[in-house]
């Protein structure tokens, strides 16, 4: 950290015996796997820009995830919302966790690292909940009326509204009538077809592939980060004099963290 | 015979500890960028559920594009505070901190623009004025 950014003389720096980083090896390697990683994910979130900048339309994020564990739709961006915080939390908890084994306080790691895994942990089971909402779709799915797709949904008052798109909604009797001429349905989304983008179904596909990558990387992150704390657990870091571990694993955590930022921002907020 | 490479990694990582008085310190800075993350994160969701991108008969709505602009600003703010305090790379040597950022920008710079060029061609092919759907 500060420490190690003290005024050396160039010459020193760059004239072997040590790192003219003044980082160990390991740490150095972490953020040059994390660059390699991150074009990964640049690549796929710039695919995504591209078949989205090129299609006549797109489904809007707060229009298709609106919806709340056990309380139904009408919820706009707000569980994402939730998940969002609680992996900015857990990044918080992560840092702590560093910033403690700098000071060789075991008992702090072992507190920080445990609440971390607890909140990946509740990411994970967050996006699966979301997976498979956006799986089984909303209960009416999509019907192709004579004016083109809709997103079939009923108000509180059990009253027919269409989602044509555009964020234009048709209700009452032109709905009825639009209804009873629809000659087809879609339900939930896969692979070829999705009720959310019936006219561009990669969006089902990117949607899968991204946060799909994305949540891999949570899982391998709560692993890694659990196989840490049952390290700290047994002491090994006391005995070694630093607890380097626990800020390499947090290199890692905080990058699942900066991915989804780019995730949220081009999934659900344009 | 004592590997002084491996020496020199130890006197690396062990100088990065530090005493209870800058602990303090550190604490208060992640707490204020905890504070600064949420703020952000907040003000997104807001303007996300609130401003839309069409209005009600379905015309583009004219503050859309500043808004996209705005949610990528917000986005890149909360990033460089991950990446510089959280992650500490702007605790690391200059030399350290642009050998990662240097590449990274440069190559992404340069897939964002030619992945759009590329589909704003595509775009003029699929559904411009002289498409080729009929």
């Amino acid at each position: 950290m500060a420490e190690q950014s003290e005024n050396i003389s160039r010459s020193e720096l760059w004239g072997g015996n040590g790192s003219p980083f003044r980082i160990s090896y390991g740490k150095q390697w972490m953020w040059m796997f994390l660059v390699s990683d991150a074009l990964t994910f640049g690549g796929l979130l710039t695919a995504y820009g591209f078949a989205r900048h090129q299609a006549p339309s797109w489904p809007i994020g707060e229009e298709t995830f609106n919806a709340m564990p056990f309380l139904g739709n009408g919820y706009p961006l707000l569980y994402v919302a939730l998940m969002t915080f609680i992996l900015i939390v857990s990044s918080v908890t992560m840092v702590l966790a560093v910033e403690a084994g700098h000071r060789l306080d075991k008992k702090a790691v072992v507190k920080w690292l445990l609440l971390t895994v607890v909140g990946g942990l509740f990411f994970v089971g967050s996006q699966g909940w979301e997976w498979y909402h956006f799986i089984h779709g909303t209960h009416y799915g999509s019907i192709l009326t004579p004016e083109g797709w809709a997103v079939v949904d009923y108000n509180t008052a059990n009253e027919l509204i269409l989602r044509m798109g555009r964020g234009l909604t048709v209700t009452g009797a032109e709905a009825k009538a639009l209804f009873d001429g629809a000659t087809a349905t879609m339900q939930g989304a896969n692979l070829i077809e999705n009720e959310y983008a019936p006219l561009v179904p990669q969006y089902a596909n990117f949607f899968f592939f991204i946060t799909g990558f994305h949540g891999f990387h949570v899982f391998s992150g709560v692993v890694f980060n659990f196989i840490i704390l049952i390290n700290v657990l047994r002491g090994v870091y006391d005995k070694r004099g630093h607890y380097e571990m626990v800020e390499k694993v947090g290199l890692y955590w905080h990058f699942i963290d900066l991915v989804w930022v780019f995730v949220f921002t081009f999934f659900y907020l344009l | 015979m004592e590997r002084d490479d491996l020496i020199q990694d130890n006197n690396y990582s062990v100088s990065a500890n530090h005493d209870e008085a800058h602990g303090v310190v550190i604490r208060k800075k992640i707490w204020k960028v905890t504070g600064i993350l949420t703020l952000i994160t907040v003000i997104e969701v807001l303007i996300g559920a609130f401003i839309k991108q069409y209005d009600a008969a379905g015309e583009d709505n004219l503050l859309w594009p500043y808004v996209k602009v705005g949610f990528l600003v917000l986005t890149v703010v909360k990033a460089a505070y991950i990446v510089l305090i959280f992650m500490h790379l702007g605790d690391e040597r200059k030399s350290f901190k642009w050998v990662i950022l240097a590449p990274y920008i440069l190559f992404i710079a340069y897939l964002i623009f030619i992945c759009l060029a590329e589909s704003t061609y595509w775009y003029e092919v699929f559904q411009g004025e002289n498409s080729i759907n009929p």
